[in-house]
């Protein structure tokens, strides 16, 4: 899908634009700065009169790679060397710098930064290239056809001069209301496997400058003493002993009473008198469920007549093609909640102008999200409001909550305050493992009735967990007659072509906070399809991936998509070839667009642990245009959906988090996976997602390998609390 | 109390409790934030500096432990001819995604290449464990390491 931007209005607001000259801005400390541009073509690209250009992102980068992506494009488009381009995080403006696909809203997310981008940014460099031309063609009195830009210079008619000398003229000019984009044959840098990140080099030499790397000039460091039962709210506290701690400033009660804020001169002060303080919690409101409870409840809801008939289909209808069939497979899986924990801990920081305007310090998912809720809370209008966004570490969906949850308690620390210093809110690694946001738990019944060929007869799946979008802002945009899409998408909308096909979806009641979690509702429905049609291609003695082509064969795009990927991997995995000791497992899933197949070889038996050696994928992303940078997507989307798969749950105990730390929240190590392997397609579609659609396909694919290796197929999740051992 | 602390070649005079982990000195009070808070109980390595030569995780070393030893942290590591090596090939295989673990990670790697020129991937995965990275960046610091031990070798 390529969004389609109005060219004309694009390109006159861009010239509008290029008269305002105020920018408001970041020095790299994090504190305001002010400057004017002369040569601003428009918002998506500057060029100053010494040719340096910078691209304006309107992504922010969590390492998936936007800053280089959308470089690239600017780049193409100008006839730069990706040297010769520098990038720079956009501001906060839902008008400008709006997902495309999200409406007028500012964020990343759903895979979306390159697929909403990819024409949008390579329109804004043309429009700048054809303008430099035509501002060189008059300077020298020549023909603009004979004249183009190389390297950060414009050629021909004999001559050549530094980009940088026509920019004064060129910002005069109306843009063309079509730029020319240069096609797939000219692409130099698009699709090139040797560009390097922009962002590489100050990542390794420790200048790259994070959210939680701001210090302000007289800045207090706020922790928040939460409950333990999730919901629990302060009542008052005793702050006695924190006086004691060296640097500790004060303490106060948020006014949501979500928990007590923490001031202190430093974060180690704020930790210390966080431990030192004694908090008085009301739980007459708050979760006193355990795990099990919730789980009895999904599990219960599986065996009720579902609450939404996803696909409008006759339920009886696949009831009696199952009755009639010469065999029926039946699993039931159950997913656990799931903590985010990306590696900078959330913070962010929250200062006051002079001028009396708030300042965000943050590495912004969905910076639109913060600058709305700021505006309630500090009574302001939209453009005293600035969001400076930063470089993140990680969020895999952690950093874009509907309710902007963390800078909400950012400000509402900030404004207990007298604001004359600079407020940032720090989390620990506790608080983000026990105070955070979850992927829900979620469980799947499906059964399978198979004729006595093989054929699949009627496919029962149901579907059981809490709701992610409801009662956010997303709602509308999510949940179609009650059903809420993240909930049943890879199962509801499955490419495969299955005969009697039944999706029944029951919510169940809020348990903790959820939330999206790197590939959101396919973390969960890719395990449950994938795992069932492994089953089913056993029971129909055929081999899997046959079996899966099987069911690919004859349709469309999309099925031969699939099925393409599909092959590739296998082939590249030497499928049914595995060595002695060795066995393989295969998934295929299409999420975000993509389509990606993975096959995991292992080692070992159930027994001694085993050991996964090898990750062969292949991916069809659309255009590829930073190859190694899709290959790395996949690369740590698969590492990311198989270490939880191994060994990660969230757990509830009388409504409270059991797991506090790394220690008992195990992050995949390096010794984890042997290989990783990445086969690219080399297609002509417009580009989709490469953030999320390498985590589906990997966990089922290892459940396979070890149903392959020792004929236990793990449902439930994590492995290690079911059966398995890793060596 | 007042501690004198050698690092990165300078000496400082700083003011802090005992129990102070090196890290929030490093970071508040000296402001080099290339060294990072990940978890405070040395159970992820995004926070591994130096000390006198050797791998710390610097969340769980403290102050008052650190007088006279020399510590070393990523801002120097450009000064390290390992240092040097290790940067080069994280750059040339794009080794980082998001990037937050990747000052420890080095750090790590410079801290293994000292004492073993030529490591196997195994070797790689014992001594590198404790480094976690969320980004799944295991396949390009293994593959990095070895570059730049072959960078070295050069």
């Amino acid at each position: 899908m390529t969004p389609k931007t109005s060219r004309r209005s694009f390109l006159k607001g861009a010239a509008a634009a290029a008269g305002a000259a105020l920018f408001i801005g970041a020095r790299p400390d994090g504190a305001l700065a002010a400057s004017s541009s002369d040569a601003m073509l428009n918002p998506f690209v500057k060029i100053d009169s010494e040719g340096n250009v910078t691209a304006i992102i309107k992504h922010f980068e969590k390492g998936q790679g936007p800053a280089t992506g959308l470089s690239t494009l600017i780049a193409e488009e100008l006839g730069l060397r990706m040297d010769q381009i520098h990038y720079a995080f956009a501001p906060s403006n839902p008008q400008v710098y709006n997902n495309l696909l999200f409406g007028p809203f500012q964020g990343t997310g759903g895979s979306t930064a390159m697929a909403n981008s990819f024409m949008q940014y390579r329109q804004a460099g043309a429009a700048a290239r054809e303008l430099l031309i035509k501002s060189a063609a008059e300077a020298w009195g020549v023909d603009p056809a004979g004249l183009s830009i190389e390297e950060g210079m414009v050629v021909g008619a004999g001559r050549s001069a530094p980009i940088g000398d026509f920019v004064a003229a060129a910002a005069q000019m109306e843009p063309p209301a079509e730029p020319r984009l240069k096609s797939p044959e000219e692409w130099r840098i698009i699709g090139n496997e040797s560009t390097r990140r922009l962002d590489s080099v100050i990542k390794g030499n420790g200048k790259a400058k994070f959210a939680m790397d701001v210090h302000l000039d007289n800045q207090m460091v706020v922790v928040i003493a939460r409950p333990e039962q999730r919901g629990a709210m302060a009542t008052g506290f005793d702050d006695s002993a924190a006086k004691e701690v060296k640097g500790f400033i004060n303490a106060a009660v948020l006014p949501n009473k979500a928990g007590v804020a923490v001031y202190a001169e430093n974060t180690w002060a704020a930790i210390q008198a966080r431990e030192a303080l004694s908090v008085t919690w009301d739980t007459s409101a708050a979760e006193t469920r355990s795990s099990d409870e919730i789980r009895a409840e999904i599990m219960a809801a599986l065996d009720a007549e579902p609450e939404y008939n996803v696909l409008k289909k006759d339920h009886a209808e696949t009831l009696a093609a199952i009755e009639g069939a010469a065999q029926v497979i039946e699993k039931t899986f159950y997913f656990p909640l799931l903590a985010h924990a990306p590696m900078e801990p959330l913070n962010c920081t929250i200062e006051q102008t002079a001028e009396g305007d708030i300042v965000l310090h943050d590495g912004a998912q969905m910076p639109t999200g913060p600058h709305m809720a700021f505006q309630q809370i500090f009574g302001l209008p939209a453009e005293k409001i600035h969001i400076n966004t930063m470089l993140a570490g990680g969020s895999f969906g952690r950093r874009a909550t509907p309710d902007a949850d963390y800078q909400v308690e950012a400000a509402l620390a900030f404004v207990m305050t007298d604001r004359s210093r600079p407020v940032k809110l720090v989390w620990t690694r506790e608080d983000d493992l026990r105070s955070g946001y979850y992927r829900p738990a979620f469980g799947h019944k499906v059964r399978v009735g198979l004729s006595a060929e093989g054929e699949i007869l009627g496919w029962d799946h149901r579907i059981a967990g809490q709701s992610i979008m409801k009662g956010t802002a997303f709602e509308a945009f999510a949940v179609h007659d009650g059903v809420d899409g993240s909930s049943v998408e890879g199962v509801s909308d499955t490419p495969y072509r299955v005969p009697g096909m039944f999706v029944g979806l029951t919510d169940t009641k809020k348990a903790t906070s959820t939330l999206w979690w790197r590939s959101v509702g396919h973390t969960h429905t890719a395990y449950a399809m994938e795992v069932m049609m492994d089953l089913a291609a056993k029971a129909a003695g055929r081999d899997p991936v046959e079996f899966r082509l099987v069911h690919l064969a004859g349709g469309g795009a999309d099925q031969a998509r699939k099925a393409a990927v599909l092959k590739l991997a296998a082939e590249k995995a030497g499928w049914g070839k595995a060595q002695a000791g060795r066995h393989m497992g295969v998934a295929v899933h299409k999420s975000f667009g993509s389509y990606a197949a993975e096959v995991v070889e292992i080692s070992g038996t159930a027994e001694d642990g085993f050991r996964i050696e090898k990750v062969t994928a292949a991916v069809d992303c659309g255009i590829p245009v930073n190859p190694d940078i899709i290959r790395a997507q996949m690369e740590g989307g698969i590492g990311y959906g198989i270490g939880h798969a191994m060994r990660d749950q969230i757990t509830l105990a009388g409504g409270a988090v059991e797991q506090y730390n790394f220690p008992d929240y195990e992050p995949l190590r390096i010794g984890d996976i042997g290989a990783i392997e990445v086969h690219i397609v080399k297609s002509t579609e417009a580009p989709t997602g490469i953030g999320e659609p390498g985590t589906p396909p990997s966990a089922p694919a290892l459940a396979n390998a070890i149903a392959a290796a020792s004929a236990l197929t793990v449902a439930d999740l994590p492995m290690v609390e079911h059966g398995v051992s890793f060596a | 109390m007042a501690i004198t602390l050698k690092l990165n070649g300078t000496t400082h005079e700083v003011e802090a409790d005992p129990g102070t982990p090196l890290l929030w000195v490093i970071r508040d009070e000296l402001k080099l934030t290339g060294t990072k808070f990940g978890c405070g109980v040395a159970s992820c390595g995004a926070c591994t500096v130096h000390l006198d030569g050797e791998p710390v995780r610097s969340c769980q070393t403290y102050i008052e432990d650190v007088e006279g030893s020399e510590i070393t942290t990523i801002e120097q590591m450009e000064e390290d001819p390992i240092g040097k090596a290790v940067q080069q090939a994280w750059a040339e295989l794009d080794v980082v995604q998001c990037g937050y673990c990747q000052s420890g990670q080095i750090m790590s790697a410079v801290g293994l290449l000292r004492e073993n020129a030529k490591p196997s991937a195994a070797e790689i995965d014992e001594y590198m464990y404790g480094n976690a990275c969320r980004c799944a960046t295991y396949q390009r610091i293994r593959a990095g390491i070895q570059r730049a031990a072959e960078i070295m070798e050069a």
